[in-house]
């Protein structure tokens, strides 16, 4: 079939498309080469930045004190399950129970130190539910432990601070609002799978958030502190999210 | 185009696209392509498919490596998923916008219907022999399906999308989408035919350089149809 049927002018017509073609397939290229680099400009990262504090608030609004991140039953939990941090497992800290003392501080009423035994006598609740990493995988797991909300009160805490903070002990920090840390799904596990918690998954606890993404679960926790200041953490400080709600 | 050659060089300027959808449209166009750039590089990082294959990363967006690395120690992700979180709110204001203003304007009833299974067979068997009348402003049954089509894939890539951002609060979403780990393969191909899409209406604007004239300016010199558009 030729062309001519459709175009009255093939050749204005070509000329006029191939010059089209040609700067459309430039525009491409240029936006390809400079789309690497357009998000080093100060600019373009202040308003990632702003827009990420937004995002911070409108995840604020969506979180629900009382509705529960959904459950699974005992037989969809992974076996093998992932071991996840920003150095390799041999590096991770092997803390000893015997030693071990929580250390507390910032707007709590009695600071004295825990020790692991003073967790495990407070009333232990278990869950089964989804890990969800910010990278995207995830994994089903069953964590135990007493909730982060009756060792706050225990403490006094001051419950109408903005932040709870926490220091781990590889180096590791990280800070929730309050209104999850009053969730009754955030718990201190003191276990993994109906056992002691691994020193690989943050033995002596790991705080586990179900209504949070997996780096907003610290492990290895020494410290604990209640404040009104941001304190930011590890990963939020390298430009995640802050909020980091799922 | 043969029609619109056939026209008398004082032809009328007719206004084809008000000004509030071209602003849409363009909106549209940088919010998707911004989702579909850092997107790809949030793939890179867990791909929801079990296949090897990833998205060459000069073709995803999130800056450069090194620059992060160096100046975040950071590995490259969290700029990817701050543009795809800043980008998202764009494009649902900006689609709800859409979708609203087109059914309010009759936009989508006067150009998007009717929409009949013999009319595609129809449209799509010319097109396929390349003997498809086209005239600006006037979209046969095949563009109708795909507009529809596209406006529908883009309402599940948003809510899907929603669903695994948001698996624990909104979890009957996620319920919806086959649970968090489904949700991100349906994300994956929401993504795969907005692209494309675009490819096609790409294609169809490199073949008929009048229609991004029109998209841009609004209207062509030439009358795309006498029954569409007002006179100038």
């Amino acid at each position: 079939m030729t062309r001519r049927g459709l175009e009255p002018s093939p050749l204005v017509g070509d000329v006029e498309r191939r010059l089209f073609l040609r700067q459309t397939l430039s525009l491409g290229a240029l936006t390809l080469l400079t789309g690497c680099d357009i998000s080093d400009q100060d600019g373009v990262q202040k308003v990632l930045h702003a827009m990420s504090r937004w995002n911070d608030r409108a995840q604020a609004f969506l979180f629900q004190r009382q509705a529960l991140a959904p459950t699974f039953a005992e037989s969809d939990v992974v076996h093998n399950f992932r071991y996840n941090a920003f150095y390799p497992a041999v590096d991770a800290p092997q803390l000893s129970g015997a030693d071990y003392h929580l250390q507390l501080s910032g707007l709590i009423a009695d600071k004295r130190p825990w020790t692991i035994e003073q967790l495990y006598a407070l009333p232990q609740e278990s869950q089964i539910t989804r890990h969800v990493c910010v990278e995207g995988w995830s994994m089903i797991g069953k964590w135990s432990g007493p909730r982060l909300s009756e060792f706050l009160h225990r403490v006094g805490a001051d419950l109408t601070a903005k932040y709870v903070g926490f220091q781990c002990a590889d180096g590791y920090s990280g800070s929730i609002d309050m209104a999850s840390a009053l969730h009754p799904q955030t718990i201190m596990a003191v276990k993994f799978a109906d056992e002691t918690l691994p020193s690989k998954f943050g033995y002596p606890f790991k705080v586990r958030i179900p209504t949070k993404l997996g780096y907003k679960n610290p492990k290895w926790v020494t410290t604990i502190f209640v404040t009104n200041r941001m304190p930011g953490g590890f990963w939020e400080d390298r430009g995640y999210n802050w909020f980091g709600g799922s | 185009m043969t029609a619109d050659a056939r026209e008398p060089a004082a032809a009328r300027a007719v206004l084809l696209h008000p000004l509030s959808r071209r602003i849409m449209h363009w909106i549209n166009a940088l919010a998707i392509i911004v989702m579909i750039g850092s997107g790809w590089r949030i793939y890179n990082y867990y791909p929801a498919l079990p296949i090897d294959f990833g998205f060459p990363n000069y073709l995803t967006l999130g800056g450069d490596f090194t620059v992060t690395e160096a100046l975040d120690d950071e590995d490259g992700l969290a700029n990817a998923l701050a543009w795809h979180f800043a980008a998202m709110w764009v494009l649902v204001i900006n689609f709800l916008a859409f979708v609203i203003v087109g059914f309010a304007s009759g936009h989508f009833r006067r150009d998007f219907l009717p929409v009949t299974p013999r009319g595609f067979v129809q449209d799509l068997w010319a097109a396929l022999r390349f003997k498809l009348d086209h005239s600006l402003g006037e979209y046969n049954t095949v563009q109708k399906v795909l507009y529809w089509g596209v406006l529908g894939v883009i309402l599940v890539t948003i809510l899907s999308g929603l669903s695994i951002w948001k698996p624990a609060q909104l979890h009957e979403l996620t319920w919806l989408f086959g649970g968090y780990e489904f949700a991100r393969v349906v994300h994956f191909f929401g993504m795969a035919a907005i692209v494309g899409f675009l490819c096609i209406h790409v294609a169809l604007t490199i073949l008929v350089p009048k229609t991004l004239v029109a998209m841009v300016l609004g209207r062509v010199s030439a009358a795309p149809h006498p029954s569409k558009g007002k006179a100038k």
